[in-house]
């Protein structure tokens, strides 16, 4: 078991509680039972968005991603987030603090007769990052129905691993992290046609030239369906909405069902490995339909 | 034969000598070692579906064509994957560059409808996808708090969002008080 426990504040960001509290639900069920506490990070707001409100104003940007980790710093936690675009706002912003004493006086004086008091000390954290650091071996001691069988196609998602320079991993690229954790619950990390691609969603891309980015997801989910994967095992909740968002596009723009390969978040794997209930992990409640991989593993 | 294609020919007036040390000054201090080789534009995910070049706003960018650059609607087909950072052979930030132009642009006045209607949540909610009906009966429906426990449930969470979204101009520049050609 494990002899002692971390807690975090968790940041929700924007999708994933307003548009798939599913994945939310999901974290909550199984990080505790790793050894991992949350707690609401109470008053939080949009991270915000590195790729669109960064796009139009920077020190905006990060003036209230230095709210959002001054809320975690007064509660006395680190941050988690499971959005890779949260995390690097986080991280980025960070960086941008430390590395330069002025900007965080810029933002102290914007903070001016709030209360806010930031330091920039603590740290942000991405859900995977703290799972990554248990190891695989700690996973494989919590699974108790070994996911044999199930093909699933890995999506690491952009901003979990880039830029580089500002990220803990210990590679710069051709990562197995993820495929690690995910092969600890028994399924397959499947090899697949350009892994490393972009989902599309990112930078505004989504929001307003829509045809572009599904474009981008309809490439790599091709090559998916190419591979004959039962599932995408995602970990970022902007990630998540486009392949979930893009499939039911895409089907209706050929008119036929072609697209229909489920989208769980990685702790949604993890829960079914551990034998929890579906409904729970809040795999009923996705765009694409879950049940075929259900089957496979509940049968 | 060339109906509607003029010729590139670039005049002085076109030509912004600071627009350069502007990008230089906001972070991207490496962009003036480029040598067009083009690696940015062939790994970039937008580029191989669309006519944005990446090396070419780069390259304009090193002209000083400042409202060419400004205006093009290429700069908005980035989506920040960070491959050609990773991979500029010149360790140029050039996603970082990109996102330095963006501002530029908003800036000038230069902002796609959708990315202001986002910019108005925020403003608004504290948030840039904010909950709706459907999503707060599917959190009951998951035990979960109907209202996440952020600026949605936090009358003064929110105002001091607001404030700072005053403070730092950004509710001037996405209500479209800031004049154009500044």
């Amino acid at each position: 078991m494990t002899p002692e426990t971390q807690t975090y504040s968790f940041f929700l960001g924007c999708v994933m509680p307003n548009r798939f509290p599913n994945l939310e639900a999901s974290i909550w069920l199984v990080l505790p039972k790793l050894g991992i506490n949350l707690e609401d990070l109470e008053g939080a707001s949009c991270c915000p968005a590195p790729g669109v409100i960064r796009s139009f104003n920077e020190p905006t940007w990060l003036a209230l991603a230095a709210r959002n980790l001054a809320l975690a710093e007064m509660s006395g936690n680190d941050l988690i987030t499971g959005c890779n675009g949260c995390y690097a706002t986080f991280k980025e912003a960070l960086t941008e603090i430390r590395e330069h004493p002025k900007r965080l006086k810029e933002v102290k004086k914007i903070f001016k007769g709030m209360g806010i008091k930031f330091s920039g000390k603590g740290e942000a954290k991405h859900i995977i990052e703290v799972i990554s650091d248990l190891g695989p071996d700690k996973i494989r001691e919590v699974v108790t129905r070994k996911l044999d069988g199930i093909k699933v196609g890995v999506h690491y998602g952009c901003h979990l691993l880039k830029p580089s320079k500002n990220r803990p991993w210990k590679q710069t690229q051709k990562h197995t992290f993820l495929d690690e954790l995910v092969e600890a619950t028994g399924a397959e990390s499947t090899k697949y046609k350009d892994k490393d691609l972009c989902c599309g969603a990112g930078g505004g891309v989504r929001g307003s030239q829509v045809e572009v980015s599904v474009d981008i997801a309809k490439e790599k989910l091709d090559n998916l369906v190419e591979a004959g994967v039962d599932c995408i095992v995602d970990v970022c909740s902007f990630c998540h909405l486009q392949y979930e968002t893009a499939q039911e596009q895409l089907n209706m723009e050929i008119g036929e069902k072609k697209y229909n390969i489920p989208v769980i978040y990685y702790t949604q794997l993890l829960g079914l490995a551990m034998e929890l209930n579906p409904i729970e992990l809040g795999l009923d409640k996705h765009v694409v339909d879950t049940k075929p991989l259900l089957d496979k593993i509940l049968s | 034969m060339t109906d509607g294609i003029s010729p590139e020919i670039i005049s002085n007036e076109d030509i912004d000598p600071d627009f350069v040390d502007k990008i230089v000054e906001a972070g991207a201090d490496r962009i003036r070692t480029c040598i067009q080789c083009g690696t940015c534009s062939a790994v970039c995910p937008s580029g191989q579906r669309t006519a944005f070049r990446t090396r070419e706003i780069i390259r304009k960018a090193l002209l000083g064509l400042k409202d060419e650059v400004l205006a093009s609607p290429d700069l908005w087909l980035c989506t920040t994957c960070y491959d050609c950072l990773e991979r500029c052979p010149r360790q140029i930030k050039v996603t970082d560059a990109i996102l330095i132009m963006r501002n530029m642009a908003a800036d000038h006045g230069f902002m796609l409808p959708e990315h202001r209607k986002a910019s108005q949540k925020l403003l608004a909610t504290g948030h840039a996808v904010p909950i709706d009906n459907a999503n707060r009966e599917i959190r009951k429906e998951l035990g979960l708090k109907e209202v996440p426990p952020t600026t949605h449930s936090d009358n003064k969470a929110l105002k001091d969002v607001k404030e700072i979204l005053k403070r730092t101009g950004f509710k001037d520049l996405i209500d479209g008080q800031k004049k154009e050609g500044k």
